[in-house]
């Protein structure tokens, strides 16, 4: 059993200088077979392994990771959560998660920092006003809480935003969720690691997966860097290199992986108390509990690996943020990077069974997964477990894009997630 | 970023350009006549290839023709361009 982090172990070691405490997660070797593997790492495969041992009492799980847990794009997001979304699915789904990082830290006791200092989207046209007002109230209607705010009550929640009317895109009102809030990304995928780990699941890092080996339409183990391991089922959530897992098996996904950009400036003293995201301008802000503004761009037209944008993609993005804070226009930045995302037809994820018995996939996620971790985690894992989806992602299955069914989340949740 | 040899215009950065996904998607035949797995597959499914895919280009903010492109996706070389209605380099 592990010991609980608590304000008396910490007292309690550092009586010994912090040099005992114990090792957060095992380095273990892959066993030959596994009940289920989950293909990648990171926090929604972390997520789900931690749901699948704890409430499908699945402990004989392994999770592959090619490079070290939470390395990938859950390192690399703008940490914002909120649930705001317009569609009724959408609406079910993200709320569903941001109940659960409501009590994440207590249930896992692992402090993933969450911050409910809300999140506010910006209107800049007559257009934009009024798919704002309408969000509004189709979140009301699905419980989620909204506000709609004029130009005044923008200046009052966050005043160093410029509100004048003389700008290119001025301020014409925005919506307020105050459940909304940020998280620290890296301790997500820590704090669901050290839950999986302590209940028995195996992560293996630098583990990549070289082939998926099927007999007929059922899996029977995956190929990788250290070894064949058998299994019935594998889960992947590889992010923006899930058409790559999916080739292996054979499979095409409605997939395009694009680079997306964020950077952060210098750390200074606070300044923004809140997320601030504005969609027709592709701005959004927030600052980091260390102080560096975390600024988050777009992603490029074509389909690239490379991890790496375009400068004009940054450009657009700081002109926009110069323009709505000007009190920002001597900031330095202090790193810039880009992630690749997997982006669906209709900007929502696939969480579903696949055509291949024992073969699932939580994908496409796009440029906003990271605010989904605990509900994707959870929900993925009820699906792998049940071979039946839950009720809250029995819409965003593969086959929607087969009888047309789209959950199209393009204009309402916005370009910036 | 990178630099895009349009066969129309020359050398120009990617900025001026509309990438237009992944080329050789043939429009069905008759489309009366497909199954929705077929619409499916022509509509939405893609191969989103790590390493040397053949995609369609735009020069938007130039001569504004369309052309192909054979890129590696995994670090943005450029292998090859050829025009609309050529068949793809074999290697």
């Amino acid at each position: 059993m592990r010991n609980k982090y608590s304000i008396f172990s910490l007292f309690k070691n550092a009586l010994s200088y912090h040099e005992n405490w114990q090792r957060t997660w095992k380095d273990p070797v892959p066993k030959k077979e596994y009940d289920a593997v989950i293909v990648g790492g990171g926090g929604h495969g972390l997520a789900t392994a931690y749901y699948l041992a704890k409430k499908h009492n699945m402990q004989n799980i392994a999770v592959v990771e090619k490079g070290w847990i939470g390395g990938g794009n859950t390192g690399r997001n703008t940490t914002i959560i909120r649930s705001n979304y317009l569609w009724d699915a959408s609406a079910g789904l993200y709320d569903h998660a941001l109940k659960i990082w409501e009590g994440l830290s207590q249930e896992l006791n692992y402090n993933v920092m969450f911050s409910q200092r809300g999140v506010m989207n910006l209107a800049h046209n007559l257009q934009d006003v009024r798919d704002l007002k309408r969000r509004t109230h189709a979140n009301r209607l699905n419980g989620i809480d909204a506000v709609y705010l004029n130009t005044e009550e923008v200046k009052k929640f966050c005043p160093i935003i410029n509100t004048s009317q003389d700008i290119r895109y001025p301020v014409l009102g925005g919506t307020l969720q105050r459940r909304a809030g940020t998280a620290r990304h890296d301790a997500v995928a820590w704090g669901y690691a050290r839950g999986a780990d302590e209940m028995g699941v195996d992560i293996i890092q630098n583990c990549e997966v070289k082939s998926i080996k099927r007999s007929g339409d059922t899996v029977e183990g995956i190929e990788t860097t250290k070894g064949f391991i058998k299994t019935k089922k594998i889960g992947v959530v590889a992010a923006g290199h899930s058409s790559v897992v999916a080739n292996m098996a054979g499979l095409k996904l409605p997939l395009e992986s694009k680079p997306l950009q964020a950077l952060v400036s210098e750390p200074v003293k606070p300044i923004i108390d809140t997320v601030v995201m504005s969609n027709a301008v592709h701005a959004y802000v927030s600052q980091s509990d260390k102080g560096e503004l975390v600024i988050g761009a777009g992603t490029d037209d074509y389909i690239s690996y490379s991890q790496k944008g375009s400068h004009q993609i940054v450009e657009g993005t700081l002109n926009a943020i110069l323009e709505l804070y000007p009190i920002f226009s001597r900031m330095r930045m202090l790193r810039q990077w880009g992630g690749i995302v997997d982006i669906c037809p209709d900007a929502s994820p696939i969480l579903s069974k696949t055509s291949i018995k024992g073969l699932y996939f939580n994908c496409g996620w796009g440029t906003g997964g990271f605010k989904a971790t605990p509900g994707s985690g959870d929900l993925f894992a009820h699906t792998i477990a049940n071979d039946e989806p839950h009720k809250l992602n029995a819409a965003f299955n593969l086959n929607r894009f087969v009888s047309g069914d789209l959950v199209d989340e393009h204009g309402a949740a916005a370009v910036a997630h | 970023m990178f630099l895009i040899d349009c066969p129309y215009c020359g050398e120009r950065d990617q900025q001026e350009f509309k990438a237009g996904g992944e080329a050789h998607i043939e429009r069905p035949k008759q489309p009366t006549e497909l199954s929705d797995d077929e619409w499916a597959e022509y509509l939405f499914m893609r191969k989103n290839i790590k390493g040397v895919q053949f995609e369609r280009w735009n020069h938007a903010h130039g001569c504004r023709k369309w052309f192909n492109m054979a890129r590696d996706t995994s670090n943005d070389e450029i292998k090859a361009i050829y025009k609309m209605g050529e068949k793809p380099p074999t290697q």
